[in-house]
């Protein structure tokens, strides 16, 4: 038996970078090889990134007023999840997780659907057929098979559909990992598998989570390309990304990508973040912001000026208070629609008890 | 009218829902070359194709995770969990997510999908090889959970699984896959939550489903030589239960055994029941019994005839139905 090299599936020895802390671009070898993507890209990945930013802020201050029960903050994690969702196609699928909010918003979803799940209305308030979303998914890496089922009819059907699965770092020890990359590289299935690193899983930091020099590298044992990259870089995302969906589109199969950032703020408003981590490890991980960044950056270019970010932040402001506006239009559904999609065609059973529930509310 | 055991009924109607849907594809673990451990599968490759048919890595989370997706994406997957106890690895996909899609997106997403699981004992297994784990599917809300006991309704409840928009896992008695029946070709029976009473009677009712239907026809035919008339319903679909037709027969009998493999402790047998209980108080004769397995884990193949529900079993549990009072 011949074992085949596998180097060329390893990550970069540091992980990939286009703009580095200071807004400066970055070259070889932190770049990996890949261009910096054009300025009207990086003004919209800038314009989704305030957006977004300010989306986080108003979630984390209804949360405040108890108008959301709960809600897990993307904030520092902005750069990830714009550039995944900005490298892809409105025909490509993604599956995010209950800290995608801000993706989610990315993707054009209306940030008042985007919320229902934490109100406590329903589970999923948007439609994920029309979006091409997955409802955001709770339990740490099952949605990964079911991007990888996604992506193979696509490719049954002959469609040259992409699929990108977020995960987290602590999702990365769970067996439906494993199992979802491995039948992805098996059947080459189109899917990019896009761990956000934000270095905790609730309060487990990521030295108890793998012994592995990084997720990436994981990737390897699947026969798998891996490739590290800034997370907190959003050129970068957008260009790694980029090449992994367009792999994927040419029906060259999986890759695994581990975007390293930072959560900045607890897990979510329940949280004590102070009860595990220090302060100016927090401090120091502000410093590598995603959105000053970039800012910074498109400044330096010419590319934005003091009226453009006004514009931008105006826009991200007006959003905020429309979401403000609307959210307490939204009412959770009649109950009598608990018993109207457990099945196609509800059980005796069910419509015995939907009958009692009935009678109760009367 | 050929006589088909209830193996070649159901891989007739895997062939037949390959070559009538296609998006109708097959696997799971050996499925594809070899045509299963039970040969359930057996030509489907050859015939339809590696894409129709197809093996997989083992791994029973990633088969059923998979096939949530591709039924996400328009696509009907048929999986074979090779045995009940080796289902368990996809019982975190199953419950979270299978039996639950549909709700979570308020009708937006539904996964036509069916599981199929060879399942239960009584052919000399080994210790994970014959669980009767239909309680735990019965006991999740979204799932369909069926249960044949003929070779007929092998092939026609698995028509109507794969058609079905909803999940549906699809328990296959082992010990019933070498019985045979004559089926007519595509011929269907009935549908999902009709129970079928496989034989009339006056005097008590025998409830059963999968691999103890026989068990209870013949508990039945035995009691019939000592002048009891029995009535034996088969509820073929677990869920959907159709109270109705067990209800209709008790309240004619007065008297009921429910006969059940699984361990009874919480278990399906226990729900029958009481739902008999709740509906059939003022015109039972006596408690409702229930003959099922014991309350311990799979027994070693040599012991595992003490743990079975047999024609004995059954016919004291008859006798046990105050007869004195009537």
């Amino acid at each position: 038996m011949v074992v085949k090299p596998g180097s060329e599936l390893l990550p970069t020895a540091r992980p990939i970078q286009l703009i580095d802390e200071n807004g400066d671009r970055a070259t070889r070898p932190r770049s990996g090889g890949h261009t910096l993507p054009p300025a009207d890209a990086l003004l919209a990945a800038y314009r989704a990134l305030v957006v977004g930013r300010r989306f986080d802020q108003q979630a984390s201050s209804l949360v405040k007023q108890g108008r959301l029960a709960v809600y897990p903050s993307s904030h520092g994690q902005e750069a990830s999840e714009v550039g995944a969702v900005l490298a892809l196609r409105p025909t490509d699928w993604l599956f995010p997780t209950y800290r995608d909010s801000v993706a989610l918003v990315t993707r054009g979803i209306d940030p008042v659907e985007v919320l229902t799940l934490l109100r406590g209305d329903w589970h999923c308030g948007y439609d994920p057929a029309a979006h091409r979303t997955a409802p955001q998914c709770t339990p740490l890496a099952t949605q990964a098979p079911h991007a990888v089922g996604v992506g193979y009819a696509a490719r049954a059907k002959g469609e040259d559909t992409v699929v990108l699965a977020f995960l987290g770092d602590g999702a990365t020890s769970e067996g439906d990992f494993h199992e979802a990359l491995n039948f992805a590289a098996v059947f080459r299935a189109p899917v990019v598998f896009f761990v956000q690193n934000n270095q905790y899983a609730i309060s487990v930091p990521l030295d108890r989570q793998t012994a592995a020099p990084s997720l990436a590298h994981k990737a390897v044992g699947y026969g798998v390309p891996g490739v590290g990259v800034d997370g907190n870089d959003v050129a970068a995302v957008l260009a790694v990304v980029g090449r992994a969906a367009e792999r994927a589109r040419a029906g060259e199969g999986p890759t695994l990508i581990e975007a390293h950032t930072y959560r900045i703020e607890a897990h979510t408003n329940a949280d004590d973040a102070t009860r595990y981590r220090a302060d100016g490890e927090v401090a120091a991980w502000l410093r590598r912001d995603p959105v000053e960044r970039l800012t910074a950056h498109l400044r330096r270019t010419g590319a934005l000026d003091d009226a453009g970010i006004a514009a931008v932040a105006d826009e991200a402001e007006r959003h905020a208070a429309d979401l403000r506006d609307r959210l307490p239009a939204q009412t959770p559904p009649d109950p009598a629609e608990l018993f109207a999609h457990v099945y196609a065609a509800p059980t005796p059973q069910l419509r015995e008890q939907a009958a009692r529930l009935a009678a109760e509310e009367n | 009218m050929t006589a088909l055991s209830m193996a070649q009924a159901i891989n007739t109607a895997l062939a037949d829902a390959l070559d009538e849907d296609d998006r109708v594809v097959v696997f799971g673990e050996d499925v594809g070359a070899l045509g299963g451990v039970f040969r359930v599968t057996e030509g489907l490759t050859a015939r339809f194709g590696e894409s129709r048919c197809f093996d997989t890595p083992l791994a029973e989370s990633g088969i059923v995770g998979m096939a949530v997706g591709m039924a996400m994406n328009g696509l009907r997957p048929v999986v074979e969990m090779q045995f009940d106890a080796f289902a368990y690895p996809a019982f975190e996909q199953i419950a979270g997510h299978v039996a639950k899609m549909r709700n979570r997106t308020r009708g937006a997403i539904t996964l036509p999908m069916v599981i199929r699981i060879p399942y239960a004992g009584g052919i000399g297994g080994v210790e994970h090889h014959c669980d009767s784990s239909e309680a735990y599917y019965a006991h999740t809300p979204g799932l369909t959970v069926a249960a044949p006991a003929t070779a007929a309704d092998a092939y026609s409840m698995l028509r109507e699984a794969v058609e079905l928009p909803d999940p549906v896992i699809f328990l296959e008695p082992k010990r019933l896959y070498w019985s045979r029946q004559e089926v007519a070709p595509r011929a269907r029976t009935r549908p999902f939550g009709e129970a079928a009473v496989r034989r009339a009677g006056r005097d008590a009712t025998l409830i059963a489903y999968g691999p103890s239907v026989p068990v209870a026809l013949e508990a039945a035919e035995a009691a019939a030589a000592e002048g009891r008339d029995l009535e034996v319903v088969d509820l073929r679909t677990i869920v959907p239960f159709d109270d109705a037709t067990v209800t209709a027969s008790v309240m004619k009998t007065g008297r009921a055994v429910v006969v059940a493999e699984a361990q009874g402790f919480a278990g399906v047998a226990s729900e029958i029941a009481a739902r008999v209980g709740e509906r059939c108080f003022h015109a039972l004769e006596a408690p409702v019994r229930r003959v099922t397995g014991l309350d311990i884990p799979y027994p070693p193949p040599k012991l595992e005839h003490h743990h079975l529900p047999n024609v004995d079993r059954v016919l004291d549990a008859v006798a046990a139905l105050q007869w004195e009072d009537a």
